[in-house]
């Protein structure tokens, strides 16, 4: 099987034969309508494995291709080698044990991450949050789409051949894992959210640092555009790469700025506003291109857009404030109260033993915007702390599955920069 | 999400559909629907042709862990034009579970198909690649069902050695 006509011999992979054989038969079957040419004297045809273990594929994606020369005719693409089953770990889990699991699926976002699970289970639960903490969740939401959309930014010029702009770029993360740390107690790994409002206030330091942050970050930006919109190389490179029209991309179930980059204006935020993103005046950029530089134009002006929403939320946030549900039944009591009285000790064991209990049989989605795209809990609950079904629709996968399609016809020296405009992070598509 | 447009919605589909919508569920403004399993096709149909939900957005599994109609596929559907969710559930049973695909109408069913298939064990008639997606092949079990054990089960899949030379 591993052997095709031409005469180079090839190691055959040694572990899950099964696996490995489904897979290159369904290389082989993709399209099966198109006439396979055995001839092929110059033996131009060959099937090339790209990664997991590939700095380009951002983790562990790998990618099986059927070249024509430099053409890609057919590819598919192999998941799963981050697999960790996040969504059976979570019906063994109470809600808020589970939030930490919700950090590692999109590590580059993770307060997004932690957001949405929280506003799942808050819908389900029937929760109101303080108007204070759903600011400081916006706040800390655009913050990680900035931070997530910079990451891209440096490895997708990365895989398009200018190394110092991911230095640039990290420089403004490094801003940023400051404030998540003065936010949230870590730099990564945030967890700061909570059911029924968020751990801690903004301390006075947070404050200023991400007031620092935003005056200063559109000056950045607008170097960046200086330096990439008129140059040469990375148009050229990025200009019609990748490209999908907007049927095709409804189709094939793209997500986030990718499938705004066709030209659907799909963003969850105005499409079917959250937290109080229906008070905030701000625009959901579009392109029709659908290649790779409308992507680029798609997440650079997010950005923008971020820092403006991060604007008005500063100016509408109430100064005071209670910042978590004063209601021990549904969300964690203070740590004053937990150190200070019996009940707030009482409440603060039953939340962690087990938690908030959702009505039997209760059923619900709720979705947010992530940077990538829709991230949506659905959740069934059988009346317990623990969820009866938690699935996660991550935007990461539904961009991989158009992959698949997107890199049909292209080039293979291409294949980088598309799976670096299309900005897949494997925790979260695999789950 | 408009109220209006929704009930209009819901109107439409109880027409169509008449005694075969088995369950209607409005409480958290998104609508679920139940409907039988023999009209899901038919019903794709109609949702997405007349309807406009042309954005299958996921396919989620279930288990409800009953003796009759274990498992449970939601369909989750996007109507772009009326800024509407919808969730379409069919049950399926546990001695034959297998279901007529929808990537015939929705080309990302694709995927989702295949992670249901690799989750609960579902087959999707008619999908063109129903190969695990998560899961190697090689593993004959399927972890999302109620019954798979948390900590998986050992020696279920060959590992690679440790030690190099082994070859």
């Amino acid at each position: 099987m591993f052997q095709s006509d031409s005469n180079i011999s090839r190691k055959k992979p040694t572990y899950f034969r099964e696996h490995q054989e489904a897979l290159y038969k369904s290389l082989e079957d993709k399209h099966a309508t198109v006439e396979v040419d055995h001839s092929d004297p110059l033996a131009t045809r060959m099937t090339l494995n790209m990664g997991p273990q590939h700095p380009a594929t951002h983790g562990v994606l790998r990618v099986l291709m059927e070249l024509d020369g430099e053409v890609i005719t057919k590819c598919r693409l192999d998941t799963g080698y981050l697999h960790r089953g996040i969504e059976k770990m979570a019906e063994n889990k109470t809600y808020q044990e589970f939030m930490p699991y919700t950090d590692r699926m999109d590590y580059l976002s993770p307060y997004s991450n932690n957001v949405a699970l929280c506003l799942a289970v808050e819908k389900i639960a029937n929760m109101e949050i303080p108007e204070r903490a759903t600011y400081i969740r916006m706040i800390c939401c655009e913050l990680s789409r900035i931070s997530s959309h910079l990451l891209w930014l440096g490895t997708m010029i990365m895989d398009a051949g200018a190394l110092s702009f991911f230095l640039w770029t990290f420089r403004e993360r490094e801003k940023l894992y400051d404030i998540f740390d003065e936010v949230a107690g870590h730099r990564f790994t945030v967890s700061h959210s909570r059911i029924g409002g968020v751990n801690n206030d903004f301390t006075p330091v947070a404050e200023e640092k991400i007031r620092k942050f935003i005056r200063e970050f559109p000056d950045e930006l607008k170097g960046w555009h200086k330096i990439l919109d008129r140059n040469r190389i990375f148009v050229d490179r990025n200009n019609g790469v990748g490209a999908i029209g907007h049927v095709e991309g409804i189709a094939i179930g793209l997500a986030g700025p990718s499938l705004r980059a066709t030209g659907i204006a799909y963003d969850i935020r105005t499409f079917e506003p959250y937290m109080l993103y229906d008070q905030m005046d701000f625009m959901v950029p579009t392109r029709t291109e659908g290649d790779n530089l409308a992507r680029y134009y798609c997440r650079m002006e997010e950005m923008a857009e971020s820092v403006r929403i991060i604007e008005q939320c500063f100016e509408k946030m109430p100064k005071k404030g209670p910042i978590r549900v004063d209601d021990a039944k549904k969300s964690y009591p203070s740590k004053d109260e937990v150190y200070y009285s019996m009940e707030g000790l009482i409440h603060d064991f039953m939340m962690t033993d087990t938690g908030i209990c959702p009505p039997a049989g209760a059923e619900c989605y709720h979705a947010i915007e992530a940077p990538k795209g829709e991230l949506g809990f659905y959740i069934q609950s059988d009346g317990t702390g623990h969820p009866w079904r938690l699935k996660i629709n991550s935007p990461s996968f539904s961009n991989l599955q158009g992959l698949e399609t997107i890199l049909d016809g292209e080039m293979v020296a291409d294949t980088v920069v598309v799976i670096g405009g299309l900005d897949p992070v494997m925790g979260d598509s695999d789950k | 999400m408009n109220i209006e447009i929704r009930d209009n919605l819901l109107q439409d589909i109880r027409e169509f559909m008449g005694e075969d919508l088995l369950e209607m569920n409005l409480e958290y403004t998104h609508p679920l629907l139940r409907i039988k399993r023999d009209r899901l096709h038919d019903a794709c149909r109609f949702l997405k042709n007349t309807l406009h939900f042309i954005y299958l957005n996921e396919i989620i599994g279930t288990d409800r862990f009953t003796s009759e109609d274990r498992f449970e596929v939601i369909y989750h559907l996007i109507s772009l034009r009326n800024r509407q969710r919808l969730f379409l559930k069919v049950r399926v049973e546990e001695e034959y579970p297998v279901l007529p695909t929808v990537t015939d109408f929705w080309k990302s069913a694709n995927w989702n198909e295949r992670e249901v298939f690799d989750m609960f064990g579902i087959r999707f008639e008619g999908h063109p690649d129903l190969r695990r997606i998560f899961l190697p092949e090689d593993f004959k079990y399927y972890p999302l069902r109620k019954e798979f054990p948390l900590l998986g089960v050992p020696g279920s899949l060959e590992m690679p050695n440790t030690t190099p030379d082994h070859d």
